[in-house]
């Protein structure tokens, strides 16, 4: 089981703040991605265009990252702080 | 109300006591440049009537460590506070304040300004304006 979370604007896209989702062992991140924007469509252009980081355990990670059961994946948009 | 150098906090702060906590920190520092982020009525031409924050618990504060110890290695200066405010602010509440002690000036100023442009590059840290037409969220970092 891993832990998806949304922030900011992608929290309203989405309708939640938090997933928690059941992932075959050996899924990369590109994988989960793909299956994302099929159940999430709003967050298609945000991930393709590079606009949503996507961070895996507070770390941004490649794309080939094999995910593991206890990861917390969080969908970043643009920083605003400051 | 937290005391570290790196906070995330929904509290005000005192501009004074983390100026002084960074002048206590070192008798070799000679100057101290601070910036203080301010939330302004105006934005990309329209009224703001409030600001909310929202940040990434644990990666924003990694972050901004991340960004202090970034800063002491690159310049010469000897002490970096930041703190960042979060939740819903009103207009003319503090939001950010950055600290810089150095021996000398130069580096202070330059440090300081090194770290609010990194720190709105890199941290995550959202913003979302109340206007008369609606709530945006910010997505530009001037």
């Amino acid at each position: 089981m891993v832990k998806l979370r949304f922030f900011a604007v992608l929290k309203h896209l989405v309708g939640k703040d938090e997933l928690a989702l059941d992932v075959e062992k050996g899924t990369s991140l590109e994988k989960l991605l793909n299956k994302l924007v099929k159940d999430f469509p709003p967050l298609k252009e945000g991930l393709q265009e590079g606009k949503i980081l996507v961070s895996v355990n507070q770390e941004v990670v490649e794309r080939s990252y094999l995910i593991n059961d206890g990861d917390e994946i969080a969908f970043l948009p643009p920083f605003a702080g400051g | 109300m937290g005391q570290g150098n790196i906070r995330i906090q929904n509290e005000d702060f005192s501009v004074e006591e983390e100026t002084l906590r960074v002048r206590e920190s070192s008798r070799r520092i000679g100057g101290i440049v601070s910036f203080l982020g301010t939330a302004r009525d105006f934005s990309k031409g329209q009224e703001i009537h409030k600001i909310d924050f929202e940040h990434y618990p644990g990666m924003a504060e990694k972050r901004l460590s991340e960004i202090r110890e970034q800063a002491l290695k690159d310049y010469d200066i000897i002490e970096v506070t930041i703190i960042h405010r979060v939740g819903e602010r009103s207009i003319g509440e503090n939001i950010v304040l950055i600290v810089v002690g150095a021996e000398h000036r130069q580096d202070a100023f330059r440090a300081c300004s090194w770290c609010i442009d990194e720190l709105k590059r890199i941290t995550p840290i959202w913003k979302k304006e109340t206007t008369p037409k609606g709530v945006v969220w910010v997505e530009e970092h001037p």
